[in-house]
Order: structure tokens, then C-alpha cells, then sequence
């Protein structure tokens, strides 16, 4: 159980130092995702249901869908978009 | 000494002021300046061998160099910066008391009081629920009037900024590209719509039996309305949560919430005795008020989380 504990942590960190020096946004987001589900697992390690419910459906998602949709809105995502709706959608 | 030391100082001063020495091949101009004593300055358009002065060599460097050298200064500090708040913080973390440590200021009287009476007190088998929904119940409303404002004022400011375009179909402002024939993500959604709905509701109504409660099933259901929103089109979904719901949803379920525990505006914060019954410690209707202020908080919670993706996706619930 420690050494899962001490992996989740170490993956733990891992996420938090990649999602600040990935150069892509998109990518940045799906490890803040992975962040936020490893964070909930350990929260039920640490005896916190509450919490790890309420990480995983905020942090990993809710969150990230927002961040998907500012994504989308300042057009670093969706590209393909514009390609099939005659270039008018933006 | 004196004699030299002048002659030094005037020589420095005519290099900082740009005067250098006369050109051996030089021609008079034709209105030559008067001979200054040195504590006048001289004018410069007129004195023909005029060399930069020191400052304009200041200037010229720093346009040439300047930007380099602030964004070089400029990354040099945002990291030095970052390191002295990670050494902080670790410092604060390092200061922290041990995790779980029976003599943890945390594990005071409030909390001993909590787990021993919390039973008894609330009737909730969660005592998460019954500290945050019947001890605390007071903050929790100030946390879903928070919730209900932000998306107040996020609904007022698209508002505003739609009612400027009149047209507000246009292509143009419909960000969201809806198509009908995803059936990868309509077959998904529809598979998992039904039981992302039952989570959720299994969640906030359990939420004085189980982990959980108002927040994070409010949080699931609108991830349910988020995928419905997206698997079958915005129009769907308003077909039965329109703005209007919302707006009556929320209001009601946070008018509810205040009538039932705004009271401690005016007792100090203080409890009333409950003529509600607790009920049996585990059934679903038992823990007197915690029950339906979870339903509340869940539907204001969801409502608002939904009603933020459908306001920056579209512009409209």
C-alpha cells in the first residue's frame, strides 16, 4: 500500500511540473485531468470520500470542460471546424 | 595642480557633453557659436563636431539592447521568484504538524464533540453531512449564494454583450458546432446519460447516508446535462432546462435554504431546536433538514455549473 501510495505521489508531481512546462494547451489540459483523478484516489487513501467524489467530478471534469471550451473560444482548438463550415463559423 | 585638474575635468566634461576636440581640417561655420565658459552648456546644433553625448549613447544602447536585457533580467527574476515561494512553501510544509497525529491542534474539543455527538445531534450517518449541512449550515448557504451570484453575474455580462447583436442566430456568434450525425458520441451519451443521472441522484440523496451530498452530485448531474448538450445539440436540452429553469430552480432552492436556516442571522449564529423528527440514523428519511437542503444545494450546483458551459459555449441557456 505504501508503494502505491509513494507511485501516486511521484505521478502526482510528474503531472504538476509537466502541465506547467507542456507547450501545448491541449495537452496541458488532459494532464491536469489525469492530475485531478490521482488526486481523488488519493484523497480515498487519505479517508476523504467526500472529497474524492467531489475532486473527481469537479476537477477532472467539469473543470476540463471548461477549459476545453476556453480553448475552443480563443481557437486553439477546433480547427477542423473551420474547414468544414465554409470558413464562416469564426 | 589645480591648473590640471580643471583641465582634466573640463576635458571630461566636454566628453560626457558630447564636444570632442576640433577637428584639425575644420571649416568655420559661418555663424560660429560664442566661446561658452564651461558651466554653460553648449549648444549643440550649432557646434559642427558634435559627437553623442553621454546620454544619447544611453538611449541609442538601450534601443538597441534593452529589450534583450529586461527579458533576460525579466525571466531571470520570475524564476528566482518561483524559487523563493517553492522554498516558502515547502519551509510552511516542513513547519506543518504530522498527518494524523492524535496530538494535532486539529483534534481539539470541536471535533471530539462532532464524532461523539454527531450522531445523536444531526441524526446523519455521514458526519461530513451532518458538520457541513446541520453545524455549519449557516456557511454552506453563504457558499451556494456565492455559486448562485457568480452565475448571476456571468448570465448578466453575456446578456449584455448578446442583446448589442440583434442577430443572435448568426453564424457567427454560434460557436458550438452541432452535428446530427455523431454517432459515436450520441450512442455513448446515450448509454451513460441514464446512469450519470442515477449517480447523481443517488449521490445528493444519500448524502447524509454515504460520501457526497449536495455539491458533488449537483457537480455529476451537470456533467450529465453537459454531455446531453453536447451529444444531442443545446435545443435539446432547453427543451427542459431552459434558462427559466434555472432561474426558477435556483431561486427557489436558495429561498428554501435561507428560510430554513437564515434564522441565525438574527440568534447569533445560534441553533434553534428542531421540532423535526431525526428519524432512525441510517434510513433515507432521517436527519431532520439535511435531506432537503442537499436536494437545494444540488440543484443550484448543477444549474450553475451547466449554466456556465452553456453561457460561454453559446451565449444563452
Amino acid at each position: 500500500m505504501i508503494v502505491i501510495e509513494w507511485l501516486l505521489l511521484i505521478f502526482l508531481i510528474v503531472c504538476a511540473i509537466a502541465v506547467s512546462i507542456s507547450n501545448n494547451l491541449l495537452n496541458s489540459i488532459i494532464i491536469f485531468m489525469s492530475y485531478s483523478l490521482v488526486m481523488a484516489v488519493i484523497w480515498v487513501l487519505l479517508r476523504s470520500p467526500d472529497l474524492a467524489i467531489t475532486e473527481a467530478a469537479v476537477g477532472a471534469g467539469v473543470t476540463s470542460v471548461l477549459f476545453f471550451l476556453a480553448l475552443r473560444k480563443i481557437g486553439q482548438m477546433g480547427h477542423k471546424d473551420d474547414g468544414e463550415n465554409e470558413g464562416g463559423r469564426r | 595642480m589645480n591648473e590640471e585638474l580643471r583641465n582634466i575635468w573640463t576635458q571630461f566634461f566636454n566628453w560626457v557633453m558630447g564636444n570632442g576636440p576640433r577637428p584639425e581640417n575644420e571649416v568655420i561655420p559661418p555663424e560660429p557659436p560664442p566661446a561658452l565658459p564651461f558651466t554653460q552648456k553648449p549648444e549643440d546644433k550649432y557646434s559642427r563636431f558634435h559627437e553623442a553625448t553621454l546620454k544619447e549613447r544611453y538611449n541609442q544602447w538601450l534601443e538597441l539592447h534593452g529589450l534583450h536585457i529586461f527579458s533576460s533580467l525579466y525571466s531571470g527574476l520570475s524564476v528566482l521568484t518561483c524559487i523563493v515561494i517553492v522554498c516558502l512553501l515547502l519551509a510552511t510544509v516542513a513547519e506543518l504538524p504530522p498527518f494524523g497525529h492524535e496530538r494535532n491542534p486539529a483534534n481539539n474539543e470541536v471535533i471530539r464533540r462532532y464524532v461523539q455527538y454527531g450522531w445523536h445531534e444531526t441524526g446523519a450517518q455521514n458526519i461530513v453531512a451532518g458538520l457541513i449541512l446541520d453545524y455549519r449550515a449557516f456557511d454552506t448557504f453563504g457558499e451556494s449564494s456565492v455559486l448562485f451570484t457568480a452565475a448571476c453575474s456571468v448570465l448578466m455580462i453575456l446578456s449584455a454583450t448578446r442583446s448589442n447583436k440583434p442577430d443572435k442566430k448568426s453564424p457567427l456568434m454560434r460557436h458550438h458546432v452541432f452535428r446530427k450525425d455523431d454517432a459515436i458520441l450520441q450512442g455513448i451519451a446515450s448509454l451513460s446519460i441514464p446512469v450519470i443521472l442515477m449517480m447523481g441522484c443517488v449521490v445528493v440523496i444519500n448524502g447524509h447516508l454515504s460520501p457526497g451530498g449536495g455539491f458533488s452530485g449537483g457537480a455529476i448531474l451537470s456533467t450529465a446535462l453537459i454531455l446531453a448538450a453536447n451529444a444531442y445539440g443545446f435545443e435539446r436540452v432547453h427543451e427542459f432546462f431552459s434558462e427559466r429553469t434555472f432561474i426558477v430552480s435556483s431561486s427557489t432552492a436558495l429561498m428554501i435554504y435561507a428560510l430554513s436556516k437564515g434564522y441565525s442571522f438574527f440568534t447569533g449564529a445560534n441553533h434553534l431546536h428542531s421540532i423535526i423528527p431525526k428519524g432512525t440514523v441510517g434510513d433515507i428519511l432521517s436527519a431532520g433538514l439535511i435531506l432537503p437542503l442537499d436536494i437545494c444545494v444540488g440543484l443550484i450546483v448543477a444549474g450553475t455549473l451547466y449554466g456556465f458551459y452553456a453561457l460561454f459555449s453559446e451565449g444563452e441557456m
